[in-house]
C-alpha cells in the first residue's frame, strides 16, 4: 500500500450562506486514513440499517423503526467535525447517530430486538437510544413553534449551538413544498446565520460542520445548518415510501448521489485505495453486522425483575403497583 | 401499520363480497361485518356530507389517506377545503382548529396519536375546554379532537400513553372512548354533532377488528348518545367496568369465568366524561362486587375515579368487598416484548382479580 496516494484535495459544493460573509472552504482535504474511516463508518450504518429492515420484515423488530440509509454522510461528517465531549441530540431517525456517538452495532440491533444486551437494556427501543453526550433518540418532535423559541433564546444568550436540519425532502408522507411556506430552512433562523450544505457529500458535511463548530467555539452564538439529504426507505417501516414519491426518484438518487459510492469513487480515482481494500472492508462489516444480528436474535429479553427499575434516579427502592392490587413490584434506581 | 393495512384489505374484500351476494336487495344487509376503521370512516363521511361546516384536519389525513387509513377516500371525495393536510405542528394546527370552531365551523382535529396532543394540550384545555365557561355562554367551541390513544404494539414509552384520565380531569371537555364498531360510528357522529369540545379516544389495535353492525346502525342518522354506558354482557355475581380495548378482554375473561359458574356483568363505559355512574351503581347494587379494568396508569385514573364515585353514592352499602382496580403497571411503557405484555392487563389478570374480589 505504499503506492497509494496518502492525501488528496477535492472540490466540494459551495454552501449557500445566510447572514455570513464567508462560508466553509470549497476544497476539502482527505487523508487515506480518514477516507477509509469514513467509508467504514458509512458502510457500517448502511449495512446495519438494511439488517434492521430485514429483521423488521421477519417481525423480530416491532413497533416503530425509522431507517437512516441514504443519510449516512450527515452523521459521519458531523462526527468528524466535533469531539466526543460535544453534546448531540436528535429525533427518531436515530440509529446513525447512535452509532457515530459510540454505541456498537451489536448494542443497537439488540435494542431494536428488545433484548437485555441492547443499549437501553431493551426498554427503550428504536427511538430511545442514548450514550454519553448523546441525548437520544426522541419520539415526539415539535417541528415549528418550539424551534423558534429555541432560536430566540440561543441567539439572545449566544449559546454555542448548531441547529441541524436534515432536509430529506419529506415530512413523513408530505413533501416539503406542501408543508413549508419557505423551504429555505437554512434561512429560517432569521437573525441566526445559516448554511445550506450538500448532505450527500461527507466532505462537504465535514467542512460545513467544522465551520459551524468554529463559529460557535469563537463565541459568535448559534448557527443553522441545513443538510440536503435523502432517505431511501419510507418514513418508517410502516410506510412503503412510494405513495408520495416515485421509484424513479429514489433510483436516481441511489445511482447519482449515493454518499458511499461518491466517496469510494473519489478515493479510487485518486488512487487513495484499491477496490480490493474496499471489498475487504465490506466483508469485515458484513461479518460485524451478521454477528450483531445473531446476538440480537439470541440474546434473551430483559427479565421480568427489570420491569419496574429506573423509574427514579438516586432514590431508595420503590414499591410499584402492578396490574392489580395484589401485584406488588419493586423498582430500583 | 402494515398489519392494519392487511386488516383493511381483508375487511374491504369481505364488505365487497357481502354487497355482491346481496346485490339484488335494495336495503343495506343486516348484520354486516365492519371494522372499527371503516365505522369511523363512515361516521366522518356521513357527517361531512350532512353539514358543510364539518371538516377534517391533521397530519397525513388527506393525500396519504390517513396515517392509519381512517380517513381513506375522504380527500378524494370532499377535496382540499374539507380534508386538510397540516404540517407537523400540533400546537399550531390545534390552535387553528379551535379558532375555526369559535368562528362557526365544526372541525375534526386529528392527532396522529394522543401522545402528540401533549404538544397542543394548552389549546385543548385552555382554548377549547374552558371557553364556554369563561365567556358565560357567549362562545361555544364545537370541536372534536380524535386519534389513537393508549398502547399499541412495541411503540415504546413516548407513544403508548393513555390520556383518558388526563383529559377527563378537566371540566368543559367531553371524553369519549369507544370499543367496537357500533360505538365508534355512533359516538363519533354524536361527537361531531355536539356543540362542545369532545376528546375522542380511539385505539390503534382495534382499527382492524371487525364487528357485526346492526341494520339500524347502518342508517345515516344512527348515533350513540354520549354519557351513557352499555351493558355488553349481563351477569349476577360481579360487575366489570371498562373502556376501549379492555372491554374485549373483560368479555373474554367473563367467558372463561362462566365455565366455572361465575357470571360477570360487563359494562362498556363508552364515555369517560361525563361518566354514567348510575349504570355502574345499578349494577353494583345487583352484584355487590366491582372490578374496574383500564390500560392507563393506576394513580388518579379512571378506576380511581369510579372507586371514589361508588363510595360517595348509594352503591357503597351494597359492596361485599372493596373495589378492585385492574390497570397498567405504574411505569413508562417498556419496549421489549415480554416486558410490554406484562405492563398491561391481560385476560388472566382480570380472571385472577375477579376471583380475589369474590374471595373464591
Amino acid at each position: 500500500f505504499a503506492d497509494f496516494t496518502p492525501q488528496a484535495t477535492f472540490d466540494i459544493k459551495k454552501c449557500d450562506l445566510h447572514r455570513l460573509e464567508a462560508g466553509p472552504p470549497v476544497r476539502a482535504e482527505l487523508t487515506r486514513e480518514q477516507g477509509l474511516q469514513f467509508y467504514r463508518t458509512m458502510q457500517t450504518v448502511r449495512r446495519m440499517e438494511l439488517k434492521a429492515d430485514q429483521l423488521y420484515k421477519q417481525k423480530i423488530i416491532r413497533g416503530f423503526c425509522h431507517l437512516y440509509d441514504g443519510q449516512e454522510a450527515c452523521a459521519a461528517g458531523i462526527e468528524a467535525a466535533i469531539t466526543p465531549s460535544d453534546h448531540l441530540i436528535t429525533a427518531y431517525r436515530a440509529h446513525g447517530y447512535t452509532y457515530t456517538r459510540g454505541v456498537s452495532v451489536k448494542q443497537i440491533l439488540a435494542e431494536l430486538t428488545g433484548r437485555k444486551g441492547g443499549v437501553a437494556k431493551g426498554k427503550g427501543g428504536s427511538m430511545h437510544m442514548y450514550a454519553p453526550h448523546f441525548y437520544g433518540g426522541n419520539g415526539i418532535v415539535g417541528a415549528q413553534g418550539q424551534i423558534f423559541e429555541t432560536f430566540n433564546m440561543a441567539a439572545l444568550w449566544k449559546l454555542p449551538c448548531i441547529f441541524i436540519c436534515e432536509n430529506n425532502q419529506y415530512g413523513m408522507g408530505t413533501s416539503v413544498e406542501r408543508a413549508a411556506a419557505s423551504t429555505d430552512y437554512y434561512k429560517r433562523g432569521d437573525f441566526i446565520p445559516g448554511l445550506r450544505v450538500d448532505g450527500m457529500d461527507v466532505l462537504c458535511v465535514r467542512e460545513a460542520a467544522k465551520f459551524a463548530a468554529d463559529h460557535c467555539r469563537a463565541g459568535k452564538g448559534p448557527i443553522v445548518m441545513e443538510l440536503q439529504t435523502y432517505r431511501y426507505h419510507g418514513h418508517s417501516m410502516s410506510d412503503p415510501g412510494v405513495s408520495y414519491r416515485t421509484r424513479e426518484e429514489i433510483q436516481e438518487v441511489r445511482s447519482k448521489n449515493d454518499p458511499i459510492s461518491m466517496l469510494k469513487e473519489r478515493m479510487l480515482s485518486s488512487k487513495m485505495a484499491s477496490a480490493e481494500e474496499f471489498k475487504e472492508i465490506d466483508t469485515e462489516i458484513r461479518k460485524e453486522v451478521d454477528d450483531a444480528a445473531q446476538f440480537s436474535t439470541s440474546d434473551p429479553e430483559p427479565p421480568l425483575e427489570d420491569l419496574c427499575n429506573h423509574v427514579f434516579c438516586s432514590d431508595p427502592p420503590l414499591d410499584v403497583r402492578g396490574v392489580h392490587p395484589w401485584s406488588r413490584l419493586k423498582s430500583v434506581s | 401499520m402494515a398489519t392494519s393495512l392487511r386488516c383493511f384489505l381483508r375487511s374491504g374484500k369481505k364488505a365487497v363480497l357481502v354487497a355482491g351476494r346481496r346485490g339484488f336487495q335494495r336495503s343495506a344487509p343486516a348484520g354486516v361485518q365492519v371494522t372499527v376503521r371503516d365505522a369511523l370512516n363512515q361516521a366522518m363521511d356521513e357527517e361531512l356530507e350532512r353539514d358543510e361546516r364539518v371538516f377534517l384536519m391533521g397530519e397525513e389525513v388527506a393525500q396519504y389517506d390517513g396515517a392509519y387509513k381512517v380517513s381513506r377516500g375522504l380527500w378524494k371525495k370532499y377535496g382540499d377545503k374539507r380534508v386538510i393536510d397540516t404540517p407537523i405542528s400540533e400546537m399550531g394546527f390545534a390552535g387553528i382548529a379551535v379558532g375555526s370552531a369559535m368562528a362557526g365551523l365544526r372541525p375534526i382535529c386529528e392527532f396522529m396519536t394522543f401522545n402528540f396532543s401533549m404538544q397542543a394540550i394548552d389549546q385543548v384545555i385552555n382554548s377549547a375546554a374552558k371557553t364556554y365557561y369563561m365567556s358565560a355562554g357567549l362562545q361555544a367551541v364545537p370541536i372534536v379532537f380524535r386519534g389513537p390513544n393508549g398502547a399499541s404494539a412495541g411503540v415504546a414509552a413516548q407513544h403508548s400513553q393513555c390520556f383518558a384520565a388526563w383529559y377527563a380531569h378537566c371540566p368543559g371537555l367531553k371524553v369519549v372512548s369507544p370499543w367496537n364498531s357500533e360505538d365508534a360510528k355512533g359516538l363519533l357522529k354524536s361527537a361531531i354533532r355536539d356543540d362542545n369540545p369532545v376528546v375522542f379516544l380511539e385505539n390503534e389495535l382495534m382499527y382492524g377488528v371487525p364487528f357485526e353492525m346492526t341494520e339500524e346502525s347502518q342508517s345515516k342518522d344512527f348515533t350513540v348518545p354520549i354519557g351513557k354506558a352499555k351493558i355488553e354482557r349481563p351477569g349476577n355475581h360481579i360487575t366489570l367496568v371498562s373502556h376501549s380495548r379492555f372491554v374485549g378482554h373483560c368479555l373474554d375473561a367473563a367467558a372463561v369465568l362462566a365455565k366455572e359458574g361465575i357470571e360477570c356483568e360487563v359494562i362498556n363505559l363508552r364515555t369517560i366524561r361525563p361518566m354514567d355512574v348510575e349504570s355502574i351503581e345499578a349494577s353494583v347494587m345487583k352484584t355487590n362486587h366491582l372490578v374496574t379494568v383500564e390500560g392507563g396508569w393506576p394513580q388518579f385514573g379512571v378506576g380511581a375515579e369510579i372507586c371514589a364515585r361508588i363510595m360517595e353514592g348509594p352503591a357503597f352499602n351494597y359492596l361485599d368487598s372493596p373495589v378492585t382496580r385492574v390497570t397498567g403497571v405504574d411505569i413508562p411503557m417498556p419496549y421489549a416484548k415480554t416486558l410490554e405484555e406484562n405492563s398491561l392487563p391481560q385476560v388472566k389478570d382480570i380472571i385472577f382479580s375477579v376471583k380475589k374480589t369474590l374471595n373464591v
